[in-house]
């Protein structure tokens, strides 16, 4: 009588290498990654900032000059500073991306590339006015 | 963790909001968060921003502006937690918080934009 044989169970999880929290430092790609990643903390962070500022509009007159007077804090304008710079690396990071999901066929031809990026910033600047023109006072 | 078969609505949503995250926000951003407030330009008065704003295009516009990027937002930001920092263990709790935010967001835009007087 033989005692049945004793397996290891195969455990490829086990085997696996732990990387570090912090891995996204290590290259400046990763960072880059990371802080791609991180526009959206922004663009949320601006998304409240024009949900007060409807409701101060939606308040009356005094609520919405008081929210006028909050934006003009100098810790406002510094952190919009800084949100710029990430809601545009943002756009750029999108539109560069684009021509890489996006693909169009002009007469069975594949558009190139650079002709969808350029078209996307185009049609950046004209939005861009159209609001600019819709926004700013006479 | 949310139900595969939500995956593709929840990466349609990402996808929209990104793109209006990259087309309107900057434009905004730089106009009613510096040009304004340091006196660069000239806003619209109470009265002619309060009368724009009564448009209903002009509502479903500030909706959508509201409401896409929250969801981009979420995408990114869980996925940020889950591979930047790893925190895998927590996924669900991510994954509630992040959609939560966005749905609220959503509501509350909602609400304002639909009751505007």
């Amino acid at each position: 009588m033989r005692a049945p044989p004793a397996y290891t169970e195969y455990h490829p999880r086990w085997f696996r290498r732990r990387i570090s929290t912090y891995w996204w430092l290590g290259q400046w790609s990763y960072l880059l990654f990371i802080l791609r990643e991180l526009t959206s903390v922004f663009v949320a962070y601006w998304v409240l900032i024009t949900l007060l500022q409807i409701s101060a509009l939606k308040a009356g007159p005094q609520a919405h000059a008081q929210f006028q007077e909050f934006l003009r804090a100098p810790l406002l304008v510094t952190l919009n500073a800084i949100s710029l710079l990430f809601v545009v690396f943002h756009a750029v990071t999108w539109f560069n991306l684009l021509p890489q999901v996006l693909v169009l066929r002009v007469g069975g031809k594949r558009l190139p590339g650079a002709v969808i990026a350029a078209a996307h910033y185009f049609g950046w600047g004209v939005v861009s006015a159209a609001v600019a023109w819709l926004l700013v006072g006479a | 963790m949310g139900n595969r078969s939500n995956e593709p609505l929840l990466w349609g949503l990402f996808g929209a909001g990104g793109v209006v995250a990259a087309f309107l926000v900057p434009v905004h951003l730089l106009l009613t968060g510096l040009a304004f407030p340091l006196g660069w330009l000239e806003p619209r008065s109470y009265d002619s921003l309060l009368h724009l704003v009564r448009h209903p295009l002009a509502r479903l516009y500030l909706f959508v502006l509201c409401s896409a990027p929250l969801f981009h937002w979420a995408h990114r930001f869980r996925f940020t937690l889950y591979d930047g920092l790893q925190i895998k263990h927590l996924n669900e709790v991510i994954f509630v918080f992040c959609y939560g935010a966005a749905v609220a967001g959503t509501v509350l835009a909602g609400y304002l934009l639909w009751s505007f007087p």
